[in-house]
């Protein structure tokens, strides 16, 4: 099937423009499939990190949201250890009037801003609540540990 | 219906027995089936004088267990019995001679005691095998009940387990809607389509909607997505110049659609989306604008526009589905692919009084309060309680600890399965006294015999497997029964098809015709609906405290029961028999009903009034 208007247009403006901090590479063989990396926002306790994602364009894309995937390990309340990430816009609140690039904006502001009240993995949010410098020197932790390059 | 139509069939096979109950020796209810014939003729022309005292000879509770326990020895006299019958002679006129009998009954007697009455007259309907000559007049009997039923009609026919309820088809719920929009446009002064549109906002709460309307329309009619102006026609436009954001194609005379809002896309992405929140993800009234954060809903009128058939007719369905979704009265039939509607006035705060099962047009019959299949006596707060403790491991548990006990020393999990009291623990050969799981060396020379069985410890490990054991005892209690039933009723599935088949093969071997097998079929119906009934007494059994009333309940339930299992098994005699037994199998059929209506009626009642005491809150 031919690759709509749509996606050839985001992808290339995604190459023409890239968004700071965000780097959206399609594959050669499957153009709806993307490898993502995005930097670990200033302060936070992602930053110095590079964070790699993997990004699927669905065949209803965009009537659909797309899916995407943490490939890197991260300690983060809203994305779970298989790097699910537990965002509102992939899900209910998708509008097919938004855009790869504004989905990656907003897991890099998720980065920044966790919701330990929205938990996708439990233990990491019930640390989160508990003791939270604690949990944001793990954060930094897996961070060295695991996106450093 | 079919009870109370069948009774007459029943009731003077009842008065009879009183009769010669009284007449003979009660204390030796036996004779009384080896020796009737003298007390035939009497019996049935003395039937209406006595009938209205019989409720003084009821035999009292005590009594009524023993009969129940002489049941078998009873039964195994029948095929010898020669007690005549009265069913098959008598006639209009003594039909409803004996209501009055029987309406004395059911006004003055308490349930518990009309139960054992009748669990006599069960009992010699049992023995009673000689009458088969007069079958034929057995299709009166029906006949008479149904009168014998309208005689009663001056009294209020319905019983404290049915509810009121109404079956709808589709194009009443259309009607009721359109009903209710042009109602609200007279009184708002709206157009048909917001009326709409509000009603739905308000769950078709009218009163609501309008009060909340007069208070402060304008936020309102927003918030809901009522656009009054009107000058936002849905209409199809062409923009020079335009890119669609969803699909990014902009070539000339492209045709392009928005909403109030102006977030303008192309019609063919508008139609996808709709399409795509339609039919995949069943949004109907709360669609909003495709543009990210945007509330303004899509309005019918702009749907019908873009829409195209097939996500239409999905839309409609789903505009339908919402209105029966939003009014508590109404609920769709759960069974699959019927499309009717049952509206009843029973809500959800009731439940814990009454169990309302409704019976559907296409045939099935439910509970309205939780849609699972019918499920009284018990109430739906139990059932649920019920079924979840069925299904929860809990009583593994349970049962390890009723069962086994922990080695003192490694607290591996034993269960003694045989053998003394000298335990050795197989896994580190500790060696203890399984009574007094004290160390056995500590037994001196009383090998095999623990003579430190009152000691403290020993009495507590005790008491507590004690309790435990009798707690899942009672639980196997109730949920063997149940599941017995459940395990039946499941295999009534096959038992339709086997019931025409019999009926059938009848009519071959007996030269009866289709209408005159027709009580094999009322058989197997009432038998089903018994069994399924039976099942929920025992989960509702279960969480009843122990006191009098429960016993009384469990007294229904057992003459319930056995009386089921009479029939059962009459159902299942050769078919070369079951010609020669069709006036005792309708009677038996007529009781068991019978015994099911007054199980139900007296629960329910007793859950109106709030007189169950149970142990748990639900």
């Amino acid at each position: 099937m031919a690759l709509p208007k749509r996606i050839i247009k985001e992808t290339e403006r995604l190459v023409a423009e890239p968004v700071p901090g965000i780097q959206a590479i399609p594959h050669d063989d499957n153009l709806r499939y993307f490898d993502v990396s995005i930097h670990g926002p200033a302060q936070s306790p992602y930053e110095g990190g590079v964070f790699k994602l993997e990004l699927f364009l669905p065949e209803d894309y965009p009537m659909t949201p797309p899916k995407i995937r943490f490939l890197t390990k991260i300690y983060h309340p809203n994305i779970d250890r298989l790097g699910r990430i537990c965002l509102d816009v992939l899900k209910a609140n998708w509008s097919p009037a938004l855009q790869i690039r504004t989905i990656l904006l907003s897991i890099q502001a998720l980065l920044g801003a966790p919701n330990p009240d929205d938990p996708l993995a439990n233990d990491v949010a019930q640390r989160w609540k508990e003791d939270e410098p604690g949990a944001i020197a793990t954060a930094r932790e897996w961070t060295q540990t695991h996106a450093t390059p | 219906m079919r009870p109370l139509r069948l009774l007459a069939a029943e009731f003077p096979n009842l008065a009879c027995e009183q009769l010669t109950a009284t007449d003979k020796a009660s204390s030796k209810p036996k004779k009384l089936h080896l020796k009737p014939s003298e007390g035939a003729a009497d019996s049935h022309t003395e039937q209406p004088p006595l009938s209205p005292t019989s409720s003084q000879r009821l035999p009292t509770l005590p009594n009524n267990l023993t009969v129940a326990e002489e049941r078998p020895a009873k039964r195994s006299h029948s095929s010898t019995s020669t007690h005549p019958h009265p069913t098959g002679d008598h006639e209009t006129d003594e039909e409803v001679a004996f209501s009055p009998a029987y309406d004395a009954l059911v006004e003055n007697e308490p349930k518990g005691k009309m139960s054992e009455m009748s669990d006599d007259d069960f009992l010699s309907g049992g023995s009673d095998d000689d009458f088969m000559d007069e079958s034929m007049d057995s299709d009166f009997e029906e006949e008479d009940g149904t009168q014998y039923l309208d005689d009663k009609d001056d009294k209020p026919q319905k019983k404290a387990y049915e509810v009121d309820f109404t079956v709808l088809t589709e194009g009443e719920i259309k009607k009721a809607q359109s009903d209710a929009i042009e109602e609200s446009c007279a009184i708002l002064a709206l157009t048909p389509e917001n009326a709409a549109v509000l009603l739905r906002h308000f769950k078709w709460n009218k009163d609501r909607m309008i009060e909340q309307y007069m208070d402060g329309s304008q936020k309102l009619l927003e918030e809901a997505g009522v656009d009054l102006t009107g000058s936002n026609k849905p209409e199809l436009k062409t923009v020079p110049g335009f890119m669609c954001d969803i699909c990014c194609e902009d070539e000339d005379g492209l045709q392009t659609f928005s909403l109030r809002c102006n977030h303008r896309y192309c019609a063919d992405c508008y139609r996808h989306y709709l399409s795509q929140k339609i039919k995949e993800e069943g949004e109907a009234i709360r669609i909003q604008c495709p543009s990210d954060g945007c509330k303004v809903l899509v309005d019918p009128k702009s749907i019908t526009m873009l829409a195209g058939v097939g996500v239409l007719s999905r839309y409609y369905e789903l505009l339908n589905r919402t209105y029966v979704e939003d009014r508590e009265n109404l609920r769709w039939c759960p069974a699959p692919n019927c499309e009717f509607v049952v509206d009843c006035p029973v809500s959800q705060k009731q439940l814990h009084e009454i169990v309302p099962t409704v019976f559907c047009t296409c045939g099935h019959h439910f509970c309205f309060g939780c849609g699972s299949n019918d499920h009284q006596p018990c109430p739906c707060g139990l059932v649920k309680k019920w079924l979840k403790k069925c299904e929860d491991d809990s009583e593994t548990a349970n049962w390890i600890s009723a069962n086994t006990k922990e080695c003192p020393k490694c607290q591996s999990t034993i269960e003694k399965n045989g053998g003394c009291n000298h335990m050795t623990c197989r896994k580190c050969k500790h060696e203890f006294c399984w009574v007094c799981m004290g160390p056995w060396n500590e037994h001196g020379t009383s090998w095999y015999n623990c003579n430190r069985y009152e000691e403290k410890s020993g009495i507590d490990a005790r008491d507590t497997q004690a309790k435990s054991r009798a707690s899942l005892e009672r639980y196997l209690h109730y949920y063997n029964r149940y599941a017995n039933h459940e395990q039946s009723g499941k295999l009534d599935k096959d038992l339709y098809i086997k019931t025409e088949k019999k009926m059938t093969m009848l009519q071959s071997a007996s030269g009866m015709s289709w209408i005159e097998v027709q009580y094999l079929d009322a058989a197997s119906k009432v038998l089903q609906q018994c069994r399924q009934t039976l099942k929920w007494t025992y989960a509702f059994a279960f969480y009843l405290q122990r006191n009098h009333l429960t016993t009384i309940f469990e007294d229904n339930q057992k003459d319930l029961e056995m009386a089921v299992e009479a029939l059962s098994e009459l159902f299942e005699k050769p078919t070369d028999q079951l010609a020669n037994i069709k006036v005792e199998m309708m009677d038996k059929t007529a009781y068991v009903s019978n015994r099911r209506v007054i199980l139900l009626d007296t629960t329910a009642k007793g859950l109106q009034d709030g007189t169950w005491e149970f142990t748990v809150e639900f």
